[in-house]
Formats: structure tokens, C-alpha cells, sequence
């Protein structure tokens, strides 16, 4: 059920992000998430893309420092408190949530949220177990 | 007051030659007994302390190198035994290892001598006040600065660095005359004083002695302006004794070398030959009345020239001109010597294999700043911002911690730094256009 999340290391100067998305669309991979972490001097890009595999190998290859990592993706309904049922869930559990993001989906009534948490596995269970809907990975990649 | 030591300070250049000539051979026999570090290097080129009769015989002697205290570390090459050492300054090397100095009393009494000299330069006597704002501690600044004061019997404020508000104030509470500090801390201070509202007229201020980094005449007429005062260039090194090696008078045409203990060369630094008084080369010393840590031609990789002509001050010893640079890699950035493989043994020990880095040095406002760009790599990076920023914080720290300067960490993208053959560009100075 986890999702493959790449990281790259950006500077903080213009033309960097547009190097990275040229790179990734020259090779055919295809974004369905991004999320931006930015400090004064650097930002951290982290991506959803259909082939992760490929991604972090050309990004690679082009002198970008990348790393993979595994998060998770669920479906909340999109109305007013959707979300805070499925981090109620987690903060019972104690699992800690280093950061999360949303993105856009094809579903109609749910809003997707990505998000990387310290014990993924255990995460992914305890969601599961309350009832919340966890994407598959394959779901993800081929938003 | 004129003089504080007139028999030296106007001694003709014959009499001097005798006093430096009998000097020098006792100091050459008394390093040849008690440093055999020294005593191998004299026995491989085939010198004797009997072949040293006079100070032309001076060129025979081997040089000492900054490598030869770094391989004796800490005390080898000290002429006497510890109970004979009082006091230890230590400066940084480079490569994470101190440059270990020892004085025994007479050295620092040779000291305050030499730094009372210099004070009295500035101008000031015993009922001048003086505010030693050079750091106290290792560094041999602050200590030295204090002790030629007290010797000529002024009033001395042992501020050290920093708390600038209350530098300022007892500047001028206390009626402070003589400042004693980096002319980059003096120039900072200027600065505070008109975001305090105190005005130079305020202040009893007449006179400043700076040194401990390189500083331009525009600098000094900056100083002079903003403060009110005679800002006056002071030059000196640990291994030879600390501030006070040399100093302007009030002509402020040349640093006076107090010649009657250390004797100055220009060499070539390539052909390693004594070049002709005037000429432009590396300033090399000679230590003739220290006892814990005698030098014999001490390569000190400043550039510089030595100037014979009398001084209308009536002082005959020579001067030498403003340091213009270096043969070696080392920066000084606020009064604290750095040098960039520093960075990089840094680098190794917190674990990450990039030895890609650069320094970038400036002055922000008055004061020096440096950042030190490091390369990220695949171990260091992270997803998590967190856990970047702590490897930036520990970097920090242990740049802190090795350089004994403060420094802001830049992590970079990989080959962002520019790779050259040879010798890397390791550092950016932008204040070389001040």
C-alpha cells in the first residue's frame, strides 16, 4: 500500500524546478503530486510520478541529489472535518506525522492526501483498520 | 613622553648590528643545545654554532617553518624546561592541530616591553586610559595589548571582545584615551556609537592601535574620521612573540621593528635568498633574546618590504611596510587566522565524503563574515527538512569549534563547485575591494 515519494535537493535559485520537471517530462514520467519544502537557502521537491524507479535513475544521472522514500496515500471525504477523522486515527495511535500534503484526484467527493509518517506500515493498518480508504500504489502512480 | 626606550629605539645601525650580532649568537647556541629539532637541521647542512660570529653569518642558518612547530607539537621545539614556562598562547594550524607557544618570565617581560613601545607610538603614558578590546584567552591579543599597557603605568580596561553597548559606554564613562582592538571591531564600534547617539566629541578618544588583520588606508581614514582619533597599524605574530613586533609611530609610515629583539629578513620565497633592503618578498624573523620558544628565520608567509631610512620620529629602527599578502593560503577573518583545509578536515570527521567546499569571505557592515559552501550528497540528504537543518547545525559547530570563528553553512547542489586542476579555488574573498 505505500507510495514511492522522490526527494530532490534544490538550491534556492531560479531555473532549478524547471530543470527537474523538463528532465522527468523528457523521459516520459508523468507528475501526479508534487510538494514543495523550502527553507531560506534550499528547498526539498517531493514528487509522486508513475515510474519512481526511472525518476530517481535520470534525475540521478542529470547531478540531482535524490532520495526515495515511502508515504501514504489516503482518500478523505471532501466536506468539512474529512481529513481531521483520518489524523484523529493516527494521533491515537501515536504515530507521528513528519509532513503531509494534498493533491488532486480524479474522485469527485474525496480530496487526496498524501502524507510521511514514522512507522508507514503500522500507519497504513491502523487506517485501514478504522475504516479509512488507503490508495494502492499503482492508484497513485496512474492519477 | 617620546620614547619609552630611547638606547634602542634611536641606537645607530652599527651599535645595533653589535647588540643583535653578540644576541644572535647566544640564541643560536642556546636553540643548537636544547632543540634537537634545530640542532639536526643545523647538523644536515653542516652549521656549528661557532660558524654564527656576527649577523651576516645570519643567511647560513636553516629556516623554520610553521611544519616544524606542527611536527615538535606541542613543546618540541621549546628551549627550556616546563618549570622554566609561565604562560602557553596557542594559535590555530592547519589542520585542526594549534600552534603551540611558551614564554617563561623574562618573555613575557621581553613582551610588555615591546608592547609598552608600541603604546607609547600611539602616544599614550601613565595617564592614559586604555581599553584592551583584543580577545583575551589563547589568542595572543588581548594579553599582550594588557601587559605593554600596564608596563608604562596607564590605567588599563581589560574589555576583550564583544558587548559592544558596553564598550562603548565605559568608553565614555571612564574617559578612555587608547583603544587596542582590530581596526574592524573600531570601525563596528564607530557604528554603534552613532546608533547610541554618542557623539566622538563625546568621548576623551585620541589615539587607537589596531592590528591582528590586514587593513586598508581607506580604513584608516575611516577610522580617524569616525572616531576622531590617530589610528595607528600594529603587527605581530605568536610564534615570535604576539602584537607588538612592530608598530607605527605617529608618522604612521611603516611598522618599527624592535629590532634589538627580532631580527628581520626579506627573502625570496621561491629561491628562498635574501633580497636587497626595499625589495618585496617574504618577511622572515629571527628571535634573539626569547628563551621558552626561540626562532631561527621563522618563515612567516606575510608579504612585505623593510624600509632603512631614518624615521623623522628619531627612531632608528627599520620599517617595515603594511603586509600585502600572503604565500600561503591563510586568511584572517576577524583577527582569527584560518586556513581552508581546516574546512576540510571538518568535513572528514563529521563523516560526509565530499571534500567539495568553498569559503566566501566579506565584511558586512564593519564586520568580516564568512560562509562555507558545502556540496550535498546522496548520505546527506533527507526528505525531511529537520534532519538537513541538523546537519547544518553540527557542520556549524564543528567549523565553530575548529576555527574558533563563527560561520554560516551553505549546503549547495552537487558540482555546483567550480573543480580545477590542480590547486582548488577554495575561497572567494570580496573584501580585497574594500
Amino acid at each position: 500500500m505505500l507510495v514511492k515519494q522522490i526527494s530532490v535537493f534544490l538550491e534556492n535559485k531560479s531555473g532549478r524546478l524547471a530543470e527537474v520537471t523538463k528532465t522527468l517530462g523528457d523521459h516520459g514520467i508523468d507528475i501526479s503530486a508534487l510538494s514543495i519544502a523550502d527553507t531560506t537557502d534550499f528547498g526539498i521537491l517531493r514528487l509522486i510520478v508513475n515510474k519512481p524507479e526511472e525518476a530517481e535513475k535520470v534525475l540521478k544521472e542529470n547531478g540531482f541529489t535524490v532520495s526515495c522514500a515511502d508515504v501514504i496515500a489516503i482518500a478523505v471525504a471532501d466536506e468539512p472535518g474529512g481529513l481531521a477523522v483520518a489524523l484523529e486515527v493516527l494521533a491515537r495511535e501515536s504515530i507521528s506525522i513528519e509532513y503531509l500534503y494534498a493533491f488532486v484526484g480524479k474522485a469527485e467527493k474525496e480530496a487526496l492526501v498524501l502524507l510521511r509518517v514514522e512507522e508507514p506500515e503500522k500507519a497504513v493498518d491502523v487506517l485501514t483498520a478504522s475504516g479509512i480508504k488507503v490508495l494502492s500504489a499503482d492508484e497513485v502512480y496512474n492519477l | 613622553m617620546q620614547y619609552w626606550n630611547p638606547t634602542f629605539e634611536c641606537m645607530s645601525r652599527d651599535e645595533m648590528t653589535k647588540v643583535q650580532s653578540e644576541r644572535l649568537i647566544d640564541t643560536v647556541k642556546r636553540v643548537f643545545h636544547n632543540v634537537p629539532h634545530f640542532r639536526d637541521k643545523m647538523q644536515k647542512i653542516g652549521i656549528e654554532p661557532g660558524d654564527i660570529k656576527s649577523v651576516e653569518d645570519l643567511k647560513k642558518l636553516p629556516f623554520t617553518y610553521k611544519q616544524d612547530l606542527r611536527d615538535t607539537y606541542p613543546f618540541g621545539m621549546f628551549a627550556v624546561p616546563m618549570s622554566e614556562i609561565v604562560r602557553i598562547h596557542a594559535s590555530s594550524g592547519t589542520t585542526g592541530k594549534q600552534t603551540v607557544v611558551g614564554y617563561t618570565r623574562k618573555d613575557i617581560d621581553t613582551w610588555a616591553e615591546v608592547m609598552a613601545r608600541a603604546i607609547v607610538y600611539a602616544g599614550a603614558d601613565k595617564n592614559s586610559i586604555i581599553q584592551v578590546a583584543y580577545g583575551y584567552g589563547l589568542f595572543t591579543g588581548g594579553l599582550g595589548a594588557h601587559y605593554g599597557a600596564e608596563r608604562i603605568g596607564a590605567s588599563v580596561i581589560p574589555a576583550s571582545g564583544g558587548n559592544t553597548k558596553r564598550q562603548i559606554q565605559m568608553m565614555k564613562d571612564f574617559g578612555t584615551t587608547h583603544l587596542a582592538c582590530t581596526p574592524s571591531y573600531a570601525l563596528y564600534m564607530a557604528e554603534e556609537m552613532e546608533a547610541m547617539g554618542i557623539k566622538k566629541e563625546e568621548l576623551k578618544l585620541k589615539a587607537g592601535i589596531f592590528g591582528a588583520e590586514p587593513w586598508s588606508e581607506n580604513m584608516r581614514k575611516e577610522i580617524e574620521e569616525k572616531l576622531g582619533i590617530m589610528a595607528i597599524d600594529i603587527y605581530g605574530l605568536s610564534e615570535v612573540i604576539g602584537p607588538g613586533v612592530a608598530c607605527e609611530c605617529q608618522y604612521k609610515c611603516g611598522m618599527h621593528i624592535s629590532e634589538d629583539h627580532f631580527i628581520p629578513e626579506i627573502i625570496d620565497p621561491e629561491t628562498e635568498e635574501v633580497l636587497p633592503p626595499g625589495s618585496t618578498g617574504e618577511l622572515v624573523f629571527t628571535t634573539i633574546t626569547k628563551e621558552g620558544l626561540p626562532l631561527i628565520r621563522y618563515r612567516t608567509r606575510d608579504i612585505s618590504s623593510l624600509n632603512y631610512e631614518k624615521c623623522e620620529c628619531g627612531r632608528t629602527f627599520v620599517r617595515m611596510n603594511k603586509v600585502t599578502g600572503r604565500t600561503d593560503d591563510m586568511l584572517i577573518i576577524r583577527g582569527v587566522n584560518v586556513f581552508p583545509s581546516q574546512i576540510e578536515s571538518v568535513l572528514l570527521e563529521v563523516g560526509y565524503t565530499a571534500p567539495h567546499y568553498l569559503l566566501i569571505v566579506d565584511r558586512v557592515g564593519k564586520l568580516d563574515t564568512l560562509e562555507v559552501w558545502v556540496e550535498m550528497t546522496q548520505d546527506m540528504f533527507s526528505d525531511k527538512v529537520r534532519n538537513i537543518e541538523d546537519i547544518e547545525r553540527k557542520l556549524r559547530k564543528e567549523i565553530e569549534l575548529t576555527l574558533g570563528i563563527s560561520a554560516k553553512v551553505k549546503l549547495v547542489e552537487p558540482r555546483t563547485i567550480e573543480r580545477s586542476e590542480g590547486k582548488a579555488k577554495r575561497v572567494i574573498d570580496r573584501r580585497k575591494n574594500l
